[in-house]
């Protein structure tokens, strides 16, 4: 409200405000691409025309997105510390979701790289690792809850400095009329864990930056929350900005992917029949 | 089905007598209502008998047991005597207040029909599973399908390797172990007693186990 002795605003008639609201565009760099088409700067062989997701993420804040089967979501890691929480969703049927505990099972080992799928709970693929330049991830640990963050950081609203991931992936999911119920731990990419031998877990430091590529064996809905680690206990909140980048990519044939153990072989005939029972 | 058979030879937590105890059928569900300060007793009858776990607020489900939660706030993958059972909100659910086992599971899972035909193949599509006993469990309770996350395995053995090489291996519990359970607040619990055949999670054998409520002596 303005005081008398103050600056006559430049806001105070419809039509001020108007044109105050249309002065803001290009004042500040856009994090998306809008259209997807304008996204530049793309991994190598990738037209810009098939570009159907570009967006960068910074640290507590979340994206989410529909993509279809087919299309390779390249997550990248622009400064070599961070974590991003990711969701992955089957989007017909979301009640069926990434299950990261058959995930570790079924392939026999708990950490994911070039060649690993995330399955569902009900034992399909819902996308594949087709390429990893770090293998620095971490599919025991979740993500933080709002308890957590207020003893670590003083705060972990999403309104406030340290924005838990749990929350934040509730705000995604919501996009999708889901909500907490519809959240498992999820995986964390570029914070990677190790066990040791007594079971006792250790959070690898940052890394050099990198990418992973996700290609989408169903149609899925992908949620992602940028924050530290559940495991990282720098005082201060630290995740680095995450570009998502997403194309349509013609499937190459024999696809080398499907056939690498025979549990995942299992897995894309299973993903097969579930594709069978799709109006296409 | 009611136990006929003495308690198991271990000390009753002080102060409490038991309100409920009875033996479970091999590879199947169960679900009940613990009350702040109850103790639930799991004793693993026939030795190396998985039993699928999870928990939920009785108010509000939608906060529910973390198994990613648990493992971070402690550091480490098994629980143990002493451990805390931490839902998704980082809240203390239950807590290990004793066990005669030395460790348990909670990052392998429960089986299902359908992680069975990856992991063996497709004849075992309609052998019974726990994710079916958790449907089961659930379903009076209003939960479904989408309250299902990863669980606790009782008495299961996990280890990952130096590689990360991870899988079920054979157990570590024998006839009688058993493992106390204290809830910090009112608890919805879904059991599965594993029927798993295919690996050594039941030692190829489900068998019954025995469980056990204490409450608070005058409460």
């Amino acid at each position: 409200m303005s005081g008398e002795g103050a600056e006559p605003s430049a806001t105070n008639t419809l039509e001020q405000a108007r044109a105050h609201a249309r002065s803001q565009q290009g004042l500040v760099e856009p994090r998306v691409s809008v259209p997807s088409s304008s996204a530049r700067q793309l991994p190598d062989g990738v037209a810009p025309a098939d570009v159907i997701w570009d967006e960068t993420v910074g640290a507590g804040r979340y994206v989410e997105r529909r993509l279809p089967r087919g299309s390779v979501l390249r997550v990248a890691d622009l400064t070599g510390d961070t974590c991003l929480n990711l969701q992955v969703l089957n989007a017909h049927q979301p009640s069926e979701r990434l299950n990261p505990a058959d995930t570790v099972k079924v392939q026999w080992q708990a950490y994911l790289g070039t060649g690993a799928t995330l399955l569902s709970d009900l034992g399909r693929v819902l996308m594949t690792i087709v390429d990893d330049t770090g293998g620095r991830h971490d599919a025991l640990c979740g993500h933080t809850n709002r308890r957590a963050n207020e003893a670590r950081y003083g705060h972990g609203g999403v309104h406030g400095a340290a924005p838990n991931a749990r929350d934040l992936l509730a705000l995604a999911a919501a996009r999708h009329d889901l909500g907490h119920r519809d959240l498992t731990s999820g995986i964390n990419l570029f914070a990677g864990v190790r066990v040791a031998d007594d079971g006792s877990l250790d959070l690898s430091g940052p890394g050099g930056a990198g990418h992973v590529d996700l290609r989408a064996e169903v149609d899925v809905v992908v949620l992602g929350a940028c924050a530290p680690h559940p495991l990282d206990q720098r005082p201060a909140y630290t995740a680095g900005d995450v570009r998502l980048t997403a194309w349509r990519a013609p499937r190459p044939d024999p696809d080398p992917f499907r056939a690498t153990s025979p549990e995942r072989e299992r897995a894309f005939l299973n993903t097969d029949e579930h594709l069978l029972g799709l109006a296409r | 089905m009611t136990a006929t058979d003495p308690l198991p030879d271990v000390a009753r937590p002080a102060g409490t007598v038991a309100v409920h105890d009875e033996v479970l059928e091999a590879r199947a569900p169960w679900s009940h209502v613990l009350a702040a300060g109850d103790t639930l007793r799991i004793v693993d009858l026939g030795g190396n008998q998985a039993v699928d776990f999870l928990a939920y607020d009785a108010v509000d489900p939608v906060e529910r047991y973390s198994a990613a939660d648990t493992i971070t706030a402690q550091r480490n993958i098994f629980l143990v005597e002493g451990s805390t059972l931490r839902s998704n909100e980082g809240n203390p659910m239950l807590t290990v207040t004793g066990t005669s086992c030395a460790f348990h599971d909670t990052i392998g899972g429960a089986c299902s029909r359908e992680s069975n035909t990856l992991r063996y193949g497709h004849h075992t599509l309609h052998q019974h599973a726990c994710v079916d006993n958790f449907l089961s469990a659930g379903a009076p309770h209003g939960l479904s399908k989408r309250d299902l996350v990863s669980n606790v395995n009782w008495f299961m053995n996990v280890p990952v390797g130096a590689d990360g090489t991870l899988g079920i291996v054979d157990g570590i519990s024998a006839p009688g172990l058993h493992v106390d359970l204290l809830a910090e607040r009112d608890v919805i619990v879904l059991v599965s007693n594993c029927p798993q055949v295919n690996n050594p999670c039941n030692g190829f054998d489900p068998t019954p186990v025995r469980l056990v409520v204490f409450r608070p002596e005058g409460r």
